[in-house]
Order: C-alpha cells, then sequence, then structure tokens
C-alpha cells in the first residue's frame, strides 16, 4: 500500500527540485492559512454569499483584478527566473527543462492568465457603469465565464507541481507539442487550461457586445458612446471572431495527442504548418483584443486629466474598429520564414504594415487632446504619458519587424522579444495600470497612495528601459529567443546583466504597487463624492463605491461625455432639473450553479489532462446536469423595492 | 539591390546613432548589423531603410509629447490656451492619416522588391552550389550532394559562390540562421523550403537554430567556414580521404534525440536528403520554395562535381582536424 503510493506520488506530483519543493510547501501553507483564517473568522458563508455565488459584474470585476494580480506575481517570478538565467553566460541555476517550462508559462500566463482577466476586470467594473446600466446583460453568464477563467487558470498553474509544465512554448506548437518529443500530462495542461478558460472568454465576448448594443442608457447613440466601450466592442468583436478558432485548434491538437489523430502531427498526413495558421489566426487578433481597451482607457484618462475633450472622437472610432477588421488579415507575419511563395509573404507585409495607420492616428489624437488642455499629473495620467514614447518606439520596431525580408534577420531574436514586449508592457499593461488607477476609487471609495504609486512608476519606467532597450541589441547580436544559456564567445553577456538588471527594477515596482494597495486601504484618500478626478463619463455621476444596483435613476444621455455637460449646466445655470421619480430596480438573483459549474469543469479537465476517462465523463455529466438544473430555473430576478433604493443611497449621501 | 547613395549617407547618420545608443558601438558581435554577403546586405538596407522611416515619425512624436505635456501642464502660472471645447479639426486629421499611409507606402515600396529578389539566387553570373540541410535533435546534418560528402554543426563553403540550400528536419521545425550572410528559413518535416545565401569573402560566421524544438536547442550552433574555392576543394579533398562514411545506420543513430560533436563523413547514402523528406510527405513533397526542380540533383552524382574545380594537388595532412571546431561549448549531459 505504502510503496504503491509512493508510487502513485513520485509521477503524480514534480520532484527533484527544490525550487518546485518550496512552491509545494508555500502552496500548502498559504491554503492552511486561508482556511484557518476563514473558520476562525466564521467567513465561510460570507464567501459563498458574497463571492462566489454573487453575478454583481462591479464584484467579479474585483475578482478578476485579484486573479489576475496574483497571475501577474507568477508569470512575473517566471521571468525573473529567466532572467537570472540568463544574467551570466553558461550559468546553471536552471536546467533546460527546468527553463524551457518557464518560459512557456511565462507567456501562457501573462497573455491568458494575466492579460485576459485583467481586461475582463476591467470591462466589468468600467462598461455598465459607463453605459448607465445596472448590469452587463447576461449576469448568469457572466459568472460563468469568472469561473471558467478561474479553473482554467488553476488547472493550468497545478502542473507545475502536478504533473510537470508544458514546455513547448506558449503556442505549443506541434510537432514538437506532439506526443512523440512532449510525452506526459504538460501540454494537457496547457490544452486543457486554455481551453476552459477560452469557452469563459468567448462568452464574456458575446456578453458585452449585447450589453454594449442593447443596455446603453437612453440618449446615448452609438457614436455618442464613450471612447472605452467603443475600445470594448472592438475588443469583443475579435473575441467572438477569433476565440472559436483556438478552440478548434488546440481540440484538435488534444485529438492528436489523446486520440492518435494526425491533424498536426509530423507522419500520418498531418500538417503541423496548419496549426501554425490556426494558431495565429486567433493568436494575432489576440494582440489587439487585449491592447485595444488599453486605447480606450488612454482616450478617456487623457480627456479627463487634460480636462479637454477627446479629440477626432470620429476618427478614433473609425481607428478602432478598422483595427479590429484589420487585425484578421496579418497572422502569417508571425512566420514570414516559412517559405511560402513571394505572393503571400508580400500580402501580409503590407496588411501589416497598414495596422499602423490607425494606431498612428490615435497617437495624434492623443497629443491633440492634451494640447490646449491643463495636464493634470495624476497617476492615471502618469502612465498615458509614458505610455505614449514608449508605444511609438515599439510600434515603430513593429513596423520594422513587418518589412519581410528584414524580418528573416529578426525573427525569433531578441528584437523580437523586445518589441512584443515594449507593446504589449508599453500598452497593454501600462493601460490597465492607468484604467485601475483611474477607475479603482469608483470600485472601492478610496484613492491610491500617490506617493508609492509614483516608486511604482518609476521603477517600471525605468526597469522597462534598461531591460529591453538592450535585448534589442542582442537582437542585433543574433541572441535567439528560448536559449536557456549561451557561451563566453558571443559577446552576450554585458546586456544580458543589464537586462537582468532591469526586470528586477520592474520587480520592484510591482511590490511597491502591492504596498501601494495594501498601504491605501487604511490610509487612501476617501473619495466622498463619487467624482474623484473631475471625470466626463457617467460612472464618475454615481457615489463611490458604486451602489450594487449602480444608478438609482437611470440616466438620460444628450452628449458622449455627458456628466461633463451635466457639470458644466449646473456651473453657467442652464441645467434643467427633472423630476426624479424612483422605481423598484430589476435585478439578477445570485447563484451557485456557475462557481459549481465551473468546478466539474475542473474535475472534467483534471480527467482529459491525465487521460482519465471516467474522471472526464464524471465532470462532463456535472456539467450537463447543472444546465439542467439551470434550465428549470424560473425564479432568477427580483425587484428591490423604492424604500431600499431611498435608503441606500441617502447612506451614500444622496437623497431622492 | 542596395538603397542608391541617398540611403548610405543616412545609413552613416544612424549608425553613428546607434553606436551611441548602444554603447558598445557596432563591433563584430552586432552580426545582423554586419553583413558579409550580398543576401545579409539587402536585409541590412532594408533595416536601415526602415529605422531611418520610422525616425521620421518616431523623433517628431516623441519631441512633440514632451513639448506639448510641458507647454500645457496645469500648474497656477501657465499662461497657456485653454480651449476645452476644441476637438475636431478635419485639416489636421488628414494630415495625420497622411502621414503613416505615405511612409508605408515608401517601406511597401522596399519591402514588396526585396521579397520577390531575395527568392532567387543573388549571384545571377555563378551557378549555385546546393548543400543539403537537415535539422535533427539536436545538431545539424549538412549533405554536400555535388561533392557526396556530410558534415554534422560545421559547414564550409567557397566564398563568391551562392550557396541554395534546402532545408528539410526530420525532428521538430526549426529554423536555419546564419546572421551575417543573411537572414533565416524555417526547416520543417516532409517539406523543402530553400535559401540562398553566399559569403562574398573568406571568413568564419555563426550559424545556429533559431525556433524552439526542445531540451538540446541551445546547443543547435555551428561554425559556417567561407574560405576561397581551391581551399574549398582542397578540403572536400580531405574529408574524402580521411574520415569515414555515412551508413544508413550512422544516419539512425545520429537522428536520435542528443548532442553531437563536429562530424565529418566521406560520403552519405544516396538520396539520403530525399528520402527523409518525402518519409513525412505522403508520395507528395511539398516544395515551398519556388524552382526546386530546376536545381534539385536526383541523380545519383557522386563524383566530385564542384563548379570550377580544379583536381587539387596539395595535400595538406594536418587540415582535416582544423575544420573541427574543439572550442564549441558542447554539455553532452542530457540525460536520455
Amino acid at each position: 500500500m505504502w510503496e504503491s503510493l509512493k508510487e502513485f506520488c513520485s509521477w503524480f506530483f514534480v520532484t527533484g527540485d527544490p525550487l518546485i519543493y518550496g512552491a509545494m510547501v508555500s502552496i500548502a501553507l498559504t491554503m492552511v492559512a486561508i482556511v484557518f483564517v476563514l473558520t476562525k473568522y466564521k467567513k465561510w458563508g460570507w464567501l459563498w454569499r458574497e463571492w462566489l455565488t454573487t453575478v454583481d459584474h462591479k464584484r467579479i470585476g474585483i475578482m478578476y483584478l485579484i486573479a489576475s494580480l496574483l497571475m501577474l506575481f507568477r508569470g512575473g517570478v517566471d521571468a525573473l527566473m529567466m532572467r537570472v538565467q540568463l544574467a551570466f553566460p553558461n550559468l546553471e541555476f536552471l536546467h533546460s527543462d527546468h527553463y524551457n517550462a518557464i518560459f512557456t508559462t511565462h507567456g501562457t500566463i501573462m497573455i491568458l492568465f494575466m492579460a485576459m482577466p485583467m481586461m475582463f476586470g476591467l470591462f466589468n467594473m468600467v462598461v455598465p457603469l459607463q453605459l448607465g446600466a445596472r448590469d452587463v446583460a447576461y449576469p448568469f453568464l457572466n459568472a460563468v465565464s469568472f469561473w471558467l477563467f478561474m479553473f482554467g487558470a488553476m488547472l493550468f498553474n497545478l502542473s507545475f507541481v502536478i504533473g510537470g509544465s508544458p514546455d513547448a512554448g506558449w503556442l505549443s506548437y506541434p510537432p514538437l507539442s506532439q506526443n512523440d518529443f512532449s510525452p506526459g500530462p504538460g501540454q494537457n495542461f496547457w490544452i486543457w487550461g486554455i481551453q476552459i478558460s477560452g469557452i469563459g472568454s468567448l462568452a464574456t465576448g458575446i456578453n458585452f457586445i449585447v450589453t454594449i448594443l442593447k443596455m446603453r442608457a437612453p440618449g446615448m447613440k452609438l457614436m455618442k458612446m464613450p471612447m472605452f466601450s467603443w475600445s470594448v466592442f472592438s475588443s469583443c468583436t475579435m473575441i467572438i471572431l477569433a476565440f472559436p478558432i483556438l478552440t478548434v485548434t488546440i481540440a484538435l491538437l488534444y485529438l492528436d495527442r489523446f486520440a492518435g489523430a494526425h491533424f498536426f502531427t509530423m507522419d500520418g498526413g498531418g500538417n503541423p504548418m496548419m496549426y501554425l495558421n490556426l494558431i495565429w489566426m486567433w493568436g494575432h487578433p489576440e494582440v489587439y483584443i487585449v491592447v485595444v481597451p488599453a486605447f480606450g482607457i488612454f482616450s478617456e484618462v487623457v480627456a479627463t486629466f487634460a480636462k479637454k475633450k477627446l479629440f477626432g472622437y470620429t476618427s478614433m472610432v473609425a481607428a478602432v474598429m478598422g483595427i479590429a477588421i484589420l487585425s484578421f488579415f496579418t497572422w502569417a507575419h508571425h512566420f514570414f520564414t516559412m517559405g511560402t511563395s513571394a505572393n503571400v509573404i508580400a500580402f501580409f507585409a503590407i496588411t501589416t504594415m497598414l495596422i499602423a495607420i490607425p494606431t498612428g492616428v490615435k497617437i495624434f489624437n492623443w497629443l491633440f487632446t492634451m494640447y490646449r488642455g491643463k495636464i493634470s499629473f495624476k497617476q492615471p495620467m502618469m502612465w498615458t504619458i509614458a505610455f505614449i514614447p514608449c508605444f511609438v518606439v515599439g510600434g515603430a520596431t513593429g513596423v520594422m519587424l513587418s518589412v519581410a525580408p528584414a524580418d528573416y534577420q529578426y525573427h525569433n531574436s531578441y528584437f523580437l522579444i523586445a518589441h512584443f514586449h515594449q507593446v504589449l508592457i508599453g500598452g497593454v499593461v501600462f493601460g490597465y495600470l492607468a484604467g485601475i488607477y483611474y477607475w479603482w476609487p469608483k470600485l472601492f471609495g478610496f484613492k491610491l497612495d500617490e506617493k508609492l504609486g509614483a516608486w511604482g512608476f518609476w521603477l517600471w519606467n525605468i526597469g522597462f528601459y534598461v531591460c529591453f532597450m538592450p535585448q534589442y541589441a542582442l537582437g542585433f547580436m543574433g541572441m535567439t529567443r528560448r536559449y536557456y544559456t549561451y557561451g563566453w564567445d558571443l559577446g552576450w553577456e554585458p546586456l544580458n546583466l543589464v537586462s537582468t538588471v532591469g526586470a528586477f527594477l520592474m520587480g520592484a515596482g510591482f511590490v511597491f504597487q502591492v504596498w501601494q494597495i495594501t498601504y491605501s486601504i487604511k490610509h487612501g484618500e476617501r473619495d466622498t463624492t463619487g467624482d474623484p478626478w473631475n471625470g466626463r463619463t457617467l460612472e464618475w455621476s454615481i457615489p463611490s463605491p458604486a451602489p450594487f444596483y449602480n444608478f438609482a435613476v437611470v440616466p438620460q444621455v444628450k452628449d458622449m461625455d455627458d456628466f461633463w455637460r451635466v457639470k458644466e449646466e449646473k456651473a453657467n445655470g442652464t441645467y434643467k432639473e427633472e423630476p426624479v421619480h424612483l422605481e423598484p430596480i430589476h435585478m439578477p438573483k445570485n447563484s451557485g450553479l456557475p462557481f459549481i459549474m465551473s468546478v466539474c469543469w475542473f474535475i472534467a479537465g483534471f480527467g482529459f489532462v491525465w487521460e482519465w476517462t471516467w474522471m472526464a465523463i464524471i465532470g462532463m455529466v456535472g456539467v450537463a446536469l447543472v444546465m439542467w438544473a439551470r434550465s428549470f430555473q424560473y425564479d432568477t430576478d427580483y425587484y428591490v423595492p423604492v424604500d431600499e433604493v431611498r435608503r441606500t443611497e441617502a447612506s451614500l449621501g444622496r437623497v431622492y | 539591390m542596395s538603397g542608391g547613395k541617398w540611403p548610405r549617407r543616412l545609413q552613416l547618420a544612424v549608425l553613428a546613432a546607434l553606436a551611441s545608443i548602444m554603447l558598445a558601438g557596432c563591433g563584430n558581435e552586432y552580426v545582423v548589423l554586419n553583413p558579409k554577403g550580398p543576401v545579409a546586405q539587402t536585409q541590412y538596407d532594408l533595416i536601415m531603410i526602415s529605422i531611418i522611416l520610422c525616425s521620421i515619425i518616431i523623433i517628431p512624436v516623441i519631441g512633440l509629447t514632451a513639448f506639448i505635456v510641458y507647454r500645457y501642464r496645469d500648474t497656477p502660472n501657465n499662461k497657456a490656451t485653454y480651449k476645452p471645447n476644441w476637438a475636431h479639426s478635419t485639416k489636421l486629421e488628414v494630415i495625420w492619416w497622411s502621414i503613416p499611409i505615405v511612409i508605408i507606402a515608401i517601406l511597401g515600396y522596399f519591402t514588396v522588391r526585396d521579397t520577390y529578389a531575395l527568392k532567387e539566387n543573388p549571384n545571377k553570373e555563378v551557378k549555385p552550389m546546393v548543400i543539403q540541410v537537415t535539422s535533427l535533435d539536436w545538431k545539424w546534418l549538412f549533405t554536400y550532394p555535388e561533392q557526396n560528402i556530410a558534415t554534422v554543426n560545421y559547414l564550409e563553403i567557397p566564398s563568391g559562390v551562392p550557396v541554395q540550400f534546402q532545408i528539410s528536419a526530420e525532428a521538430p521545425m526549426n529554423s536555419f540562421w546564419v546572421p551575417e550572410l543573411g537572414g533565416q528559413i524555417y526547416a520543417m518535416a516532409g517539406m523543402t523550403t530553400e535559401l540562398y545565401l553566399q559569403a562574398d569573402h573568406p571568413g568564419e560566421f555563426q550559424g545556429r537554430g533559431a525556433n524552439f524544438t526542445g531540451e538540446g536547442f541551445a546547443h543547435m550552433q555551428f561554425n559556417v567556414k567561407a574560405t576561397t574555392q581551391d581551399e574549398f576543394d582542397q578540403w572536400v579533398k580531405e574529408v574524402k580521404g580521411t574520415t569515414p562514411e555515412m551508413s544508413k545506420e550512422d544516419y539512425e543513430q545520429l537522428k536520435k534525440p542528443g548532442l553531437s560533436d563536429v562530424l565529418t563523413y566521406s560520403s552519405f547514402p544516396e538520396g539520403l536528403f530525399e528520402e527523409i523528406v518525402s518519409k513525412y510527405s505522403h508520395g507528395h513533397p511539398m516544395e515551398t520554395g519556388g524552382n526546386m526542380h530546376d536545381s534539385m540533383h536526383m541523380d545519383g552524382d557522386k563524383e566530385e562535381s564542384t563548379p570550377g574545380s580544379e583536381a587539387g594537388e596539395k595535400k595538406d595532412e594536418s587540415a582535416h582536424s582544423t575544420h573541427h571546431m574543439p572550442n564549441m561549448s558542447m554539455t553532452p549531459v542530457m540525460n536520455h
């Protein structure tokens, strides 16, 4: 018995690496601590009622945000470990296998389990408030999306202590990701972690498209919709077109691995290049999916902190929607080097360059929003200003990469690495951080401390350039990505060392931000007005933190910056006070089913990962049962009585 | 294919700027910026053209950003104009929709021109020599069909002669890259990709695999030695005279996952490369290159038939060992 248990553990758990043992111990301790605290303070019921079963978009947004910050931490630790290994030639800090696993999980986590949930967190926290809606179109589905993401992410993260991490790169190119070269459950963890959370992403895309099309406050024509909501619309359009491709592609990859199919195998009639095409048909729109909402955030922030209307709104809308369309015609630039005909290469080179046009236009529009404005340098604005030069350079190197014949020299080199980190950090991360700082008071009722935030800001920014500028040069030195080590004879060591220092500076910046959040919970400046930044759009017209029904009275919209209009009219005395008439508010009921269904998906996923068919069947039956149960649930909504609305508003300082 | 005179002058200026940015300057370690053959030169010119065109945008935009942010900062004594509702100007917007369009049009022209050019032999006057490249886990096999010799992790080519590399793999997809001679192309099982490279002068260059293939990937580096035609012929002769033949079994051993030292073989099994390709192409060899049939030599021509080679007479006994690269950093400690 004991022997067979030992045998089981030896292949079930990842063994033999002190770093992993350390991680196992810390995971176990954290879990014990969480259980202890919840039990001691009798918080289990609270956790279930208030969070695990919630369908409130703001709470779901907060949970997305927490999860994404945890994932940023894990992906960041992966990055630091890689940078330590590459700091000097021939280091033996990480072995090849371990290094390969780490860059694979770093990429997957940062894009799919950090950027995506942080983006969904912002969608949830902001879009209904900005539209003057009381929730998203499908609140139950929204909870399903979140829990699918959460359990998909947990399944993926489990792989580094159980079974072994995937190590075939963040996009798992076959044939390397096939059984012949990557046996074991690692690749299956990659497939199922992404598959489960990917279903959630697709549902979120549908949810927000419908929310934007159907839930806008009366009077808010599409061309009066705030820019962030436009960017979400663009992003969700790409999601619903791109994510099905991902789902099908990795399902086929799983069939190759599990059932011995030959879609992407080297032999038996399979074609690995088909996988490359399919995965990038999703993968390229994916990078625009995450960056376009950041453009939306910058548009909001720039207008607010320059105290000036967004310049060229129509151009901006055309640009974000243009990007959504163009993004589907550029995928082959990820493999110009596959040796296709010159016609194909030339086509994709040109379409890639075309993307630079709408993107460049946006930069000018932001600059001219600031021109003749009055710029105050609060944290959201600092990140926005830092974004502009960073993204201009990152975009320019992207244009350089689109020059196909030159790309033969950049491909898979550190030049490419530096480029996409510059657009993803300088664009996406800076953008989301700006958004988090900007909308934080609306969600939590207090601002984040400026001084600690400034430390975080400067460390991130200086760290970024110290880390990634040398990597452009390393690309010119011919340094290839995914090398776990290199020799002394290549001259790569000084710049690698500099780059490692930069990575640690960014890590220090993150530490300051965590400190900033914990410090501000107690000491942060309270937002009593609901409008801490002198905002322009509807979300600032309601108290902070926003009550669970968002708007006591649904606003009548007349202008793009409607709240700004109201404030201006009040200031110059032209505002016409409408008689306020409170009505009972129609709200969705909480439900535990999304959580339970996602647990079932997790069980099924775990079964698929280990190819334990019985377990997969149990899980899928559970999923089906939950869906069946939900179809017969009729009591899913309720009305908030007028008295309760009045009481809640009064407690927030608003009298009706 | 060079960009004419005007880009050359600007290149100098840009290079100077790059040098000051990179501190180390453009020393020999900047292999991409030290082209040693016509293909790399074309790509270098394109890199410089694109840097110049991008700088036309980047520098003014960053300057403008700094100016606007400083000029319109919200401080009590700032007298700058404040126009909170000025949010549209057709004239301005037409300007900044046009600027990137013009830049992209120029860059697009050069891109398309060179995309087509690089598919072809860069040196039309000389008949290209064929070398077949096979990526294995985790080593490179080079077979010389015209000379009927083979090497592992080492490439020797005559300078001034265009080489047509025919590239495939019997392992996960890799990418064949010799930065000083020119950009890379993928090595894929069941397919043959084609890449022309030429070294203008004798010299030694780094070559490497650029697409991740698993555990031993970082060790898939090889040296490329370009010699004069005479030296090359001499080397071929030595290889033929002093090194073992490669048998089918040797190849089967070689393709097993693991690292390898530099190896040379005086011959290789007839049609080895074609066999490797067709094994995974299901009877329909997928050619991703251009005019493969014209240049394929599948007729079992096993004689020394290097174009322009003279019967080498000199014999240097010690030469063979000097071609090996004992200093190549290999750590054959893979646990397989």
